[in-house]
This record gives C-alpha cells, structure tokens and sequence, in this order.
C-alpha cells in the first residue's frame, strides 16, 4: 500500500490485506538502513491473524521516496502522519533499533494515538562507534559489515536459519548495501543524537515490551537497562541471540509480540 | 581501523549452515529422512503454511539437510540464500520457470553444456520459451540479441568444452543496463576458483553432481540468488511479473514486496520447488555437504594435478590445440588471469591429431581415466563429446561450440599425477601405433 505523507510517498507493507476499521493495528518500524522486510514473518503473521499491519518503510528507505529523516524526533512526528494518511486513529507500534527509539518517542508525544509499544533491541543512550560512524559518513561498504558482524550472534554468523535456504548474514548484507548514499549516515546520526528517551519512557502511560539479545553487540543488553527503569513496569524479554533478532530467532520474537499485543 | 567480524571461505565450507543438532547434540549434520514435519498445533501448523513462520512442512518444499546444504552454498558464494534440486539440469530449469513464461526469450552462450543446450534450444520452445545463442567473447552478439522480449541472459564460467571463459563483469554491466538479470552456471568453477556475484552475475546454479560434491556419487545442483537484482527497478518494471505481481497460487503474495532481496527465492520454493518437485533428497544434501567439508583442499589439488597434465600434453606430437585458459595461447588467458587467479579448473579438453579409429583406441587404452559421462570426481575421467555429451549438436553446431571429431574432455582426479601422464603415455603410444 502507498500512502502520501507530504510531498513524499510512503511504502506500507500490509501483508496483502485491505487495512479494515474495525480491527486492532499494528505499525512495524525497522531500523537502519533497512526496510519493511526485516518484519515479513512478524508482519505476516498479524496480518493474518486479525490485525492491521502496516510495516512502514520510512522516508529514503525501501520503496518509500523522500530523504532519510535526521532525528528520532522527526520520525516520531512522522509515524503519526503516517496514521493520519492511512486513517488509522490509533495503533500499537513495534520498533526494532532506530524504530525502537522512534516508537518510544512517538507514545510519548501522542498518547492518544497509541495502545502499546513493543521495543526490540533498544540502547538508551544509543551510542554509536566512532569506526562505523566515519565509515557510514564515506559511504564506505565496510560500515554495512561491521553491522552484520555486531548485529548477528556468533551462532548467527555461521548460519542455522529457520527460514529453510537463507544465510541471514548475507541477506542482512545485500539489504543495506540497497541504501541510498548517504542514508546510513542519518540513521546513526539519529539514534546518536537522541537525548530524551528516558524523558520519554517515564512520561509513557501505555504498556511497554522490550526485547533484548543477550547475544547483542550492536546494542548490548546493559544498554537497555536504564530505559528499562525508567519504563512503568515493563514487560522484559531476553532472547539468547544478537540484534538482528527477528531474523535469528523469528519465532521467540513473534511469540513475545502475540503474548504483548 | 576496526574491522568486520566474518569467516573466511575455508571455515564456511566446514561450518556454514551448520549447527550441532538441538535434539542429540550429534556434530555432523543430521540426515533428516522425514517426508513431513510434526505441527506442534493447529496455529502453527497454518502459520508455517502462510510463512508467518519459519520451519519445515513437507520435504519437497523443504527439509533440514537440505537447508543446511542451502546455506552453505549461499555463504560460499555470498548469496542470500539457495535452493537445492535434484540435479543441476532442475536447478537451470527451475530459474528459468521463476522468471520466464511463454513468449519470454533468452540470450544464451553457444558454448554450453550439452544437456542445458538440449534444454533451451530444443525443449523449451515447446513451451514458449526461445533462446538465441551467441559466441561468448562477443559482447556486440549479446547485444545484438537482446529483444523487448528477453528475460534472461545465460552462460557458462566456463564454457563446455572449450573453457571459454566468461567475461562476466562485461556480460552482466550489458545485462542490467538492459534491466536484465545474467544467470551463470558455476559448476566448473565453484566459488573456491570464482565466485560470479563479486563480478556481477545476478543468479548462479551448479550441478553439484561434479566438484562440489566431488566423489561422483549423487546427482544434485544448487540455485543460489545474489539479492543484488531489483526486480522492481525502473529498466525491470513490468518484466517480471512473478515477482511484482500478486500470485494468486499464493494468497496474492508479491514476492519483491515481501522480501526486498530473497524475492526471487520465494517464488522458486512457493511455486517452483512446490509445483515441478524437483527436489533434493536429504541424503544427496548430505553427501554433498561432505564434499563441500574438504572442497577447499580438493579443488587446490585437482587444479595442481592438471597444470601436470596440460604440460604433459603440451610436449605430445600426437595432441593438437589444449582448450586450458592458464596457456598464454588461449583466447581468454588474460581475462581467465583475472578471473580466475587460482586456477582455471581440472575440465578441458585437446585435440587428437588422429582419426576417429585412433581417438577410440586412446580413449580404450586408458586404465586409470574412466571413461563415462561425468566431469568433477575424485578420479580422473575421459570423455569423446562429439559422439557422447554433444551428439545431438549438428555438425555446424558442433564447430561453433569449438568441439570436433578428434576432441577429446579430460576431467583430472586427485591421483599421483605421475601415474596419471603414465595412463595418458601408454595411451597416446596406442593411439599413434
């Protein structure tokens, strides 16, 4: 489905059904330098079991035009524009990474238009190394592998992928390496400078999921700690795999959304 | 600098895909003899169908042996992912079936294996698919070729039997400025010796009968996907509607839409792999998966043997012309030098200056060479194209492809090479009495 928001237009992945009025939403926001597609079996799934999904591809990303926006802030403001065009009145929203942090930012500005918020592998602070952060500003091919190789469990990296036939490493590769240059760079630049995420997260009042991998070095466990405190009771789940989670272990995390949402 | 966490090609073909089993902790791969798969419950059970989950259902659609031997050649060829077949002819055909329908044309290389020639030239325009050949090196006939109607360019990386060797960087550049995928049989290469996706090449498949598996023991080939192709792109749009297009076999699924690099893969499995049957069997993905363990050290091996051979023969009064693109006289040894920095294989052949009564009398002196239908064993191997492999070629066909009466293949094993060029002696001795 394609939505105008602005002068740009929005790729939403709706799992090939109509958005319905009377069923719940869900909108899935990626991270990165990637797109809707890291949600397919997630999204899917919703789609397909009552819900509205709308996985979004976000400005400059995917099938979406415009430019990448610089600020999680802008991307928070943005998701809501996505649900006024798709005339959705309120959503829970799911985010991994960037998403995670955007999705965060967005149930605090507009609470009224959000039900719950799940976030998978999110860092408060999101730090991002100085390494990757010069090589993404070169457009550099490095800065792609060393998310691959931060992003994936040392089990992850030599393969056993549930999806029969696919080498996650290599599909996670050939999905940034479709980034429009420069794109990476904004990303990270995002999830750097984003400063009010625990302001955010202890002025939420909607129910929060965060999902972690213990096995994650692109944003570890620990740096999720302090979001966690600050959150109002949120429900924790810790999956024994790296960041690229819902390509390690697609099931545990569509299981811990189906029991949050 | 930092650098990125990877494994090197050596440790992928040992350990890509691989994972000990959850169930009883056995290190080896598992051969998972299973038909089908246990749902845990109903939900489960749609949801594996619907692909909201990921697992197996049926072993013709998939199955753990074969997915490991799947995943590993995705990683050794740097891929996204790969589907095995029942040999390398299904995985040729099942490329084509995901992306051609009648009415689609292909621009194919005149130098190929007999049975993809077969194939493309003779089988498919039954069903509406037609194919122009052209001389590989000539990157002006690939062109030429081109017409509103083609989906698909083919070759080999290197040609069968002359080793003609691809000039794929060139050949794929031309494909995508048509918004054309270039599709590549690898099969006797093998990503140890060149790996197509570094050079441009969109799809490759092997016949994984030959050096992959390497003891000549099963029949089985490999269609891996790049991810690179945009089958959405603006030269593409419209050319490849079983990609872009809602499928109606498969709840209106648009591939390129639900996933942005395995598309292509998708619609092979849901549909081509689900529909034609071609399958592999989880045995033959194990047994390959034991070849591809000790590949690395085989293929350094078979290539060694060889330069022996070519050398041997070179020094022969009885040989004429050797097809080997390491020889500064081959019409592709720049190219092969830059493609092919490690060697250049252990298949090629040579002209017998002799008659037809003398090539069989070579042929059946051999005592170590077999002499059968096959290239890529552990043992050396001898075939006559013209009579066997490239029979049903016409005589015109045949000289376009560079094969004559007195061609003769030579695939070279892991024997003591000297006992090899003592096999090859006492035959050319016979040959020339």
């Amino acid at each position: 489905m394609r939505l105008a928001v602005g002068t740009d237009e929005v790729y939403v992945y709706t799992g090939a059904r109509a958005l319905a009025p009377s069923r719940a939403s869900i909108v899935f926001v990626h991270g990165a330098a990637n797109d809707h597609s890291v949600w397919s079996l997630q999204s899917r799934y919703f789609a397909h079991h009552g819900r509205n999904v709308l996985a979004v591809d976000l400005p400059g990303h995917g099938r979406s035009t415009g430019a990448p926006l610089e600020s999680v802030e802008a991307i928070a403001q943005w998701l809501v524009r996505v649900l006024d065009a798709a005339g959705v009145e309120h959503a829970s929203l799911v985010g991994h990474s960037l998403g995670s942090l955007a999705v965060l930012e967005a149930a605090a500005r507009a609470p009224a238009r959000v039900d719950r918020i799940a976030l998978l592998g999110p860092a408060v602070p999101m730090a991002v190394s100085e390494a990757l952060m010069d090589a993404a500003r070169g457009d550099d091919h490095v800065a792609y592998e060393l998310i691959v190789g931060w992003s994936h469990s040392a089990a992850g990296q030599l393969g056993g992928n549930p999806v029969p036939g696919m080498w996650m490493t290599g599909t996670a590769l050939r999905l940034m390496e479709r980034t429009r240059p420069g794109g990476l760079a904004v990303d990270l630049g995002a999830c750097a400078s984003y400063a009010n995420g625990l302001d955010a997260a202890r002025a939420l009042r909607c129910p929060a999921l965060v999902v972690t991998g213990s096995r994650d070095l692109m944003a570890p466990a620990k740096s999720a700690e302090a979001l966690i405190g600050a959150l109002n009771g949120p429900r924790v789940v810790t999956l024994a795999c790296g960041h690229a989670m819902m390509a390690e272990q697609p099931d545990e995390v569509l299981d811990a959304l189906r029991a949050f949402l | 600098m930092t650098k990125p966490r990877t494994h090197r090609f050596d440790t992928l073909s040992l350990h890509a895909g691989s994972r000990p089993d959850p169930a009883t902790g056995a290190r080896a791969t598992p051969i998972y003899q299973s038909a089908s798969f246990v749902f845990p419950d109903s939900d489960h059970a749609a949801a594996l169908f619907n692909m909201e989950r990921a697992g197996h259902v049926y072993s013709r659609i998939s199955n753990p042996t074969c997915a490991v031997l799947e995943e590993r050649i995705a990683a050794l060829e740097g891929g996204v992912g790969a589907i095995a077949t029942a040999s390398g002819q299904a995985a040729l055909h099942l490329a084509i079936a995901t992306l051609l329908g009648a009415g689609a044309h292909i621009v194919a290389s005149r130098a190929l294996y007999g049975g993809s020639h077969n194939l493309l030239d003779y089988t498919l325009p039954r069903f509406g698919i037609t194919t122009t050949f052209v001389d590989p090196r000539d990157v002006d006939a690939w062109r030429g070729a081109i017409r509103p109607e083609t989906r698909l360019l083919f070759g080999e990386t290197l040609g069968n039997p002359g080793l003609d060797v691809l000039d794929i960087p060139r050949i794929a550049t031309l494909a995508h400025e048509h918004g054309l995928p270039l599709l590549v049989d690898s099969t006797f290469t093998t990503p140890w010796l060149l790996r197509p996706f570094e050079h441009g090449a969109d799809l490759v498949f092997h016949s994984a009968t030959k050096f992959l598996s390497g003891h000549g023991v099963v029949i089985g080939g490999v269609l891996v996907d790049s991810g690179a192709f945009d089958w959405d792109a603006p030269k593409s749009r419209g050319r490849f509607p079983t990609l872009t297009e809602p499928y109606h076999g498969f709840h209106d699924m648009v591939f390129s839409e639900e996933s942005t690099t395995a598309a292509f893969l998708l619609r092979a499995r849901r549909e081509g792999i689900r529909d034609f049957g071609a399958c592999m069997a989880p045995a033959t993905a194990w047994q390959i998966l034991q070849g591809i363990e000790t590949l690395p050290v085989r293929m350094q091996r078979h290539v060694d043997n060889t330069r022996r051979i070519v050398a041997f023969l070179s020094g022969q009064p009885l040989v004429g012309a050797i097809g080997y693109p390491e020889l500064a006289q081959h019409p592709d040894h720049a190219l092969a030098q830059r493609l092919l920095p490690r060697g250049c294989g252990a298949v090629f052949s040579f002209d017998l200056r002799a008659t037809r009564e003398q090539g069989r009398r070579f042929i059946e002196s051999l005592r170590l060479f077999s002499h059968l239908a096959n290239v890529g064993d552990a043992k050396s191997l001898v075939i006559h194209p013209a009579s066997t492999t490239h029979f049903r070629m016409s005589a015109d066909d045949l000289a376009r492809a560079g094969i004559g009466e007195g061609t003769i293949r030579l695939s070279i094993g892991l024997e003591d090479p000297d006992d090899l060029i003592e096999d090859l002696s006492r035959a050319l001795y016979a040959a020339g009495k």
